[in-house]
């Protein structure tokens, strides 16, 4: 089991409110990211969690139980650290054996575990080493299996892979799903990575300064974002507002247009624009145009569009997945 | 841009090591080489430097003298008891202020150092008064007490930059592995600790083992450690270098036996903090 129930939780440090107040339910095996922008109190909520910090004000529930003033070993949680946080006077086994060893675990049955989850992770050949003998990977997987073998509820992560370069943190994403899906312990993960939300999310919810902005699946933020916040931050590149006249048309005090909704052509279309920037990624190109009369639009092609900064070209907004939001910013 | 290091340049460099060495040691070693002269043979002139009679004559004549044991169990019970009451009030100290830091802990830190800053002899009459009145003079406990005193802001000082390093996470990770406060303090705090606590420790000892002002003003005989030991043969009377020299020789060694074999310890203690 390892549902967590958020309510009325609010963290306030010193005069500073960092979280006025949250509701959240976090269903049993559910993968739930954290995502917004640096500051957004994302990592704080996870701590509230943990119990690494106390709440100010609210309840937190796991498991039906208010452990809201409980300890943080006293939570049946397990937490995954950006730094790894791994006990650098400790071989691997004896890192990853340690919540047994406090657990109270005889000796056998520990042995026994660290084995099973160095095996899972990988890790076999490494467990006489030291934190420091390791790379960055292997480090993140001794802190990984450090949280599996005593089978917590659930699982935190607090930006486990901002250590790690881009190629190893493409693996380490897919590892942690598979994880998720071999386990089916609820995960809870934070990021400011939004490609991680949306590859690893069940649920994602989405914060800013302290607020939920919205919650549902990737799809869902993807497709009806609730306001110009949540549409701006998921999705890449970045959706493309446009205010004024052409929103008007519309109806809307703004409309917003992902790039990928943006059809390009040399020859004919809605707007008339100049290429300021061309991004050529092979896959896709992405073209930064200066439109007359809207300003910059990002707008993706195939890799093949052949287009260089100068040319001039047209585009034409998919209207049916054209994005209305109000003056107050809410979607219309 | 790699400075280039030519063999010409490493020689130099390598002949100025040796030369700063050779200075800072000389010294301790022409202390060591007086000890076996005759007194005539240690203010001849010109100086001899290995060509002289050697006699172990002053080290009989010192024993004989003066009692060196009860000052070297003197000097071993005012540095190691300072240093030990040090710790034990330094190290929670160090420990609240590394951990749980507020606004005003750097000041708080400022004004310990800041009580180094003073020369002591400016404290010295009020002490000295102090100790007169409650019976402490020529005490070792009087000696403990304002030893452990001056040297406890150094103490704070040395264990806070070195409970700073340890990162937090690492505690919070014993937390959430279900580690209670003292299984905490046991598996994970101690042993990443204790190499700071033990440099500081040695770093104590030979501070106060070789700490003078205090020891000198506050002693006269019974209380008397291996300092005012050596500085009894400086006498009014006359001055007998070798004998001096075989004193300081006997005062010095056991510290100087003590800090050779911790010189790892000593050395990370020393340029902790200097490089990451």
């Amino acid at each position: 089991m390892g549902s967590i129930t958020l309510q009325k939780v609010s963290k306030v440090f010193g005069e500073a409110k960092v979280i006025p107040s949250i509701d959240l339910d976090i269903r049993d095996g559910e993968f739930v990211v954290f995502v917004g922008p640096s500051g957004c109190g994302k990592s704080t909520l996870l701590r509230l969690i943990a119990g690494l910090e106390d709440v100010s004000g609210g309840k937190i529930v796991i498991d039906g139980k208010d452990a809201t003033e409980k300890a943080p070993s006293e939570r049946g949680l397990a937490m995954v650290f950006q730094s790894y946080a791994l006990y650098p006077h400790m071989s691997v086994r004896n890192n990853i054996a340690f919540p047994l060893k406090m657990a109270g675990m005889d000796k056998a049955e520990i042995d026994r575990k660290v084995d099973d989850a160095a095996r899972v992770l990988n890790l076999g050949d490494y467990l006489d080493r030291k934190p420091r003998q390791l790379s960055g990977g292997q480090r993140q997987r001794v802190a990984i299996g450090r949280a599996i073998v005593r089978q917590p509820s659930a699982f935190l992560f607090d930006e486990p892979l901002s250590n790690l370069d881009a190629a190893l943190r493409v693996n380490m994403r897919i590892e942690i799903s598979e994880l998720h899906q071999q386990l089916k312990t609820t995960m809870v993960y934070v990021t400011h990575d939004q490609v991680e939300a949306m590859t690893m999310a069940d649920k994602i919810v989405v914060l800013n300064r302290g607020n939920i902005e919205q919650v549902g699946s990737p799809l869902e933020l993807y497709r009806s974002p609730r306001n110009l916040f949540v549409a701006g931050f998921i999705g890449s590149p970045k959706m493309n507002f446009i205010k004024g006249q052409n929103a008007a048309q519309m109806n809307a005090h703004t409309i917003g247009i992902r790039p990928e909704h943006v059809l390009l052509s040399t020859e004919s279309g809605d707007w008339k624009g100049r290429v300021m920037v061309a991004e050529h990624l092979g896959s896709d190109t992405f073209l930064h145009v200066d439109v007359e009369g809207i300003g910059m639009v990002t707008a993706r092609s195939n890799g093949d569009f052949a287009s260089k900064a100068g040319d001039t070209v047209y585009l034409t907004p998919d209207k049916t997945r054209i994005h209305k939001f109000n003056e107050s910013g809410l979607a219309i | 841009m790699a400075r280039k290091v030519t063999t010409q340049r490493k020689v130099i460099m390598t002949a100025i090591a040796w030369a700063l060495g050779i200075l800072i040691f000389f010294p301790i070693l022409w202390t060591f080489l007086t000890s076996f002269k005759s007194e005539a043979d240690a203010i001849a002139s010109p100086p001899q430097f290995l060509f002289f009679h050697w006699t172990t004559e002053n080290y009989s004549e010192v024993q004989s003298r003066s009692n060196y044991l009860s000052h070297f169990m003197n000097s071993v019970v005012i540095s190691f008891g300072s240093t030990l009451i040090g710790l034990i009030i330094a190290i929670p100290a160090a420990w609240a202020m590394a951990f749980a830091p507020t606004k005003r802990t750097k000041d708080v830190l400022m004004w310990m150092l800041s009580t180094k800053m003073m020369p002591p002899v400016g404290a010295l009459i009020p002490i000295y008064l102090m100790f007169r009145n409650s019976g402490l003079l020529d005490t070792r406990t009087g000696l403990v007490i304002v030893l452990t005193l001056i040297n406890l802001p150094i103490i704070v000082w040395m264990l806070y930059t070195y409970f700073k390093e340890i990162p937090g996470e690492i505690l919070e990770a014993a937390r959430m592995d279900g580690a209670s406060l003292v299984k905490e303090i046991v598996y994970v705090l101690t042993p990443m600790a204790v190499p700071g606590i033990a440099s500081t420790l040695l770093l104590n000892i030979i501070l106060a083992w070789n700490e003078a002002f205090w020891t000198l003003n506050l002693t006269a005989s019974k209380a008397a450690p291996l300092t005012a030991f050596i500085a009894s043969y400086s006498s009014p009377e006359g001055l007998f270098y070798a004998k001096l020299s075989a004193a300081s020789t006997m005062a010095i060694a056991p510290i100087l036996i003590l800090g050779w074999f911790s010189q790892k310890q000593l050395v990370r203690g020393l340029t902790f903090g200097a490089v990451k």
